[in-house]
């Protein structure tokens, strides 16, 4: 669908720092749903009295949060050099003087 | 009685477990599949097209070398022997890391290698060449199959899948990512295996300190179990290294371990290198071990603490099964070292964290093999089948091969992770071997990059006697001809080849004749421009955060504080 497009585009399709906010996200949420509904007493007794899950669970969503912030704050900008495949090694290494 | 104790380990995991760890699944594949989409030459699959950013590679860094062995291995070890397992880290690890950002990155990446084993051949030559590529490959089959193994026997004590099932499908997933996407999607993935280990391993390490009476309960249980006050502390060590003096296990602990098998394994070892290399600058590569660094000067708090624990609350783990098991026998419970992680979850997790705990602990895994495999597929098509077999080809040839030599490496895994399934101690056995491999090597290196003389013949005359001294070291202790019971054969192993490669390669220079000094430029310190061997500060390598020399420097303040406290 989207492979028409340029490779600048093609990269931003893909952050790893979103793909890592989906799963604490998700994960959080469930967590937090388990811990504040689901998990027993007796459970929560076999974990040191702590409830894990609601602790956890609230800890990921924040972690979400904050994936998502930064995301939004420093968004990828792919150079152009980068994006062409054949020269991205010497691009800006910063050295370019092989063997003088 | 075993069978009593293996069946216990079954962990309780009901619907919801199930469905938070399928989503792991799907996001570890669906990278594979996004990743693919900017693959088009074969420097994209094998290096990623040197275009990652440098917390991403740093995190990767660090994740491909937190699997099996790390994990189950370092809790086993905190279990057995407390705090000094953080050695591992703060002596071992953590200098390696920034001497290989510091000193050693220049080269690798300045020099535009693409493998350590294309460094040996700019350096040294062919002899040294084929014999670090074919002894690297062969080192990355035999280890991936170890870690497909352990992989599948804990989804078989967990989940109750068959093991050869289970070696089937961990296969088969960790196959079709690195396939499709190569090493962005292997890399991609160690950074949400970091995040999904963390997960898991945090809380655990926080209900565990809870039910023991937080750090000081921790301490007065372990002072006053079978391992003594000792394991509190992490100086001097003395039941890791098996030393009875204060002074010699100090001596072992800094030299063997510290100097020779950490800095060697860190600093030479492709699957870690690679990394590095995939970065997209050379201030981004230098970074790399350098923001890896940070993480794990943390981690024996996530995965030690926890080992402590449960050597001293689970029932299976604590009192006369410690005793037993510290002696080298067998515990009455069944258990063993190597179950503590998995049994502080069944004692504590209740279920949601225990899905993300078990998604934890197969993430960590499958990071060990993928790495293997994407190290693996790149020095067997770079530096045997394009040196050697198949020249000249063009670009899409070997992006082809690289992928189907991938699948070839996951076949014999399989095979090799049944061979490794009939012993049952096997993981010792590799990581005793393999360090072997990297502290030659790492005298090798260490020679060729910073004397100009040392001559071909040097370099792979040297490598072969290194790991024959250590292998020699090793065949000793094994017979029985010194004894050493805690993991101090592998400190001297390490210290013996790092001693003879030296001597050997300095003997064999002066009766050989050097290359000549055009072409050794990038490769050797004295014949390196300084210009060349500096980074960029402009763009988006500029700020004081993103210079190499004080992250480093941040990072061994932190490291001696902290084996102050400990």
């Amino acid at each position: 669908m989207t492979t028409k497009t340029s490779a600048r585009s093609r990269f931003a399709v893909f952050d790893i720092r979103l793909v890592i906010a989906l799963l604490m996200g998700v994960y959080g949420a469930v967590l937090t749903v388990m811990g504040a509904a689901v998990t027993s007493d007796a459970d929560i007794e076999r974990s040191a009295g702590v409830n894990i899950n609601l602790w956890a669970g609230l800890a990921m969503l924040v972690v979400a949060a904050l994936f998502v912030l930064w995301t939004l704050l420093r968004p990828l900008r792919v150079s152009a050099e980068n994006t062409d495949s054949d020269t991205g090694t010497d691009s800006d290494t910063g050295t370019g003087t092989d063997q003088s | 009685m075993t069978v009593l104790a293996q069946a216990d380990l079954r962990l309780d995991a009901n619907a919801v477990d199930y469905i938070l760890l399928a989503l792991y699944f799907l996001l570890v594949l669906g990278i594979g599949y996004l990743a693919r989409r900017r693959v088009s030459t074969s420097l994209d699959f094998f290096l990623s097209g040197r275009s990652l950013p440098a917390w991403v590679t740093g995190l990767a860094f660090i994740s491909a070398n937190l699997g099996a062995i790390e994990v189950m291995g370092m809790s086993a070890n905190g279990a057995e022997y407390g705090m000094p397992t953080a050695h591992y880290f703060w002596i071992g690890a953590v200098p390696a890391m920034l001497f290989l950002g510091i000193v050693m990155m220049p080269f690798y990446y300045g020099s535009k290698v693409r493998s350590v084993p294309e460094f040996m051949l700019r350096r040294f030559g062919k002899g040294a060449h084929l014999l670090n590529g074919v002894s690297f490959a062969l080192a990355q089959v035999l280890i991936a199959g170890a870690n497909l193994f352990l992989l599948a026997s804990v989804v078989n004590l967990l989940l109750g899948w068959p093991l050869w099932v289970s070696v089937i499908v961990a296969a088969v997933i960790v196959l079709s990512y690195t396939t499709l996407g190569g090493l962005s999607a292997a890399i991609y993935n160690e950074v949400l295996q970091f995040v999904v280990i963390v997960a898991a391993l945090l809380p655990l390490t926080i209900v565990g300190l809870y039910k023991v009476g937080g750090w000081q309960g921790l301490v007065d249980k372990v002072s006053a179990g079978p391992g003594g006050p000792e394991q509190v502390n992490s100086w001097p060590g003395n039941q890791l290294t098996g030393f009875e003096d204060n002074f010699l296990s100090v001596l072992g602990l800094v030299f063997g371990l510290g100097f020779v098998l950490s800095f060697g394994y860190w600093t030479t070892n492709f699957v870690e290198v690679q990394r590095a290399m995939a970065a997209k600058s050379m201030s981004a590569a230098r970074r790399t071990p350098i923001i890896g660094a940070f993480p794990k000067m943390l981690i024996p708090f996530i995965v030690i603490i926890p080992g402590m624990v449960a050597g001293v609350a689970v029932t299976e783990l604590q009192g006369e099964n410690k005793t037993a098991l510290m002696a080298g026998e067998s515990a009455p419970s069944g258990a063993t070292f190597n179950d503590a992680l998995l049994l502080l979850m069944r004692d504590l997790l209740p279920n949601g964290m225990l899905g993300i705990a078990i998604a934890g602990l197969l993430a960590s895994f499958m990071a060990g093999m993928a790495a293997n495999l994407s190290s693996f597929n790149t020095v067997f098509t770079y530096d045997i089948w394009q040196a050697y077999i198949r020249k000249d080809r063009p670009d899409d040839y070997y992006l082809r091969f690289g992928r189907f030599i991938t699948i070839v490496a996951t076949a014999l895994a399989i095979g090799t992770a049944f061979i490794a399934s009939t012993y049952s101690n096997l993981m010792d056995y590799l990581q005793q071997l393999f360090s072997f491999f990297n502290a030659p090597l790492f005298a090798t290196f260490i020679l060729g990059m910073f004397w100009r003389r040392m001559t071909p013949a040097a370099g792979w005359a040297g490598l072969a006697s290194g790991t024959l001294a250590a292998v020699v070291v090793f065949i000793l202790s094994e017979t029985g001809v010194w004894v050493l019971p805690g993991q101090g054969a592998a400190f001297i192993g390490a210290g013996a080849a790092f001693v003879v490669d030296i001597v050997v390669s300095v003997a064999v220079t002066y009766v050989s004749a050097p290359k000549p000094a055009a072409q050794l430029t990038g490769l050797v310190y004295s014949l390196t421009p300084k210009e060349t061997r500096q980074h960029s500060t402009t763009g988006e390598d500029a700020g004081w955060y993103r210079n190499p020399s004080l992250l480093a420097g941040i990072v061994l303040v932190v490291t001696i504080v902290l084996n102050i406290i400990f």
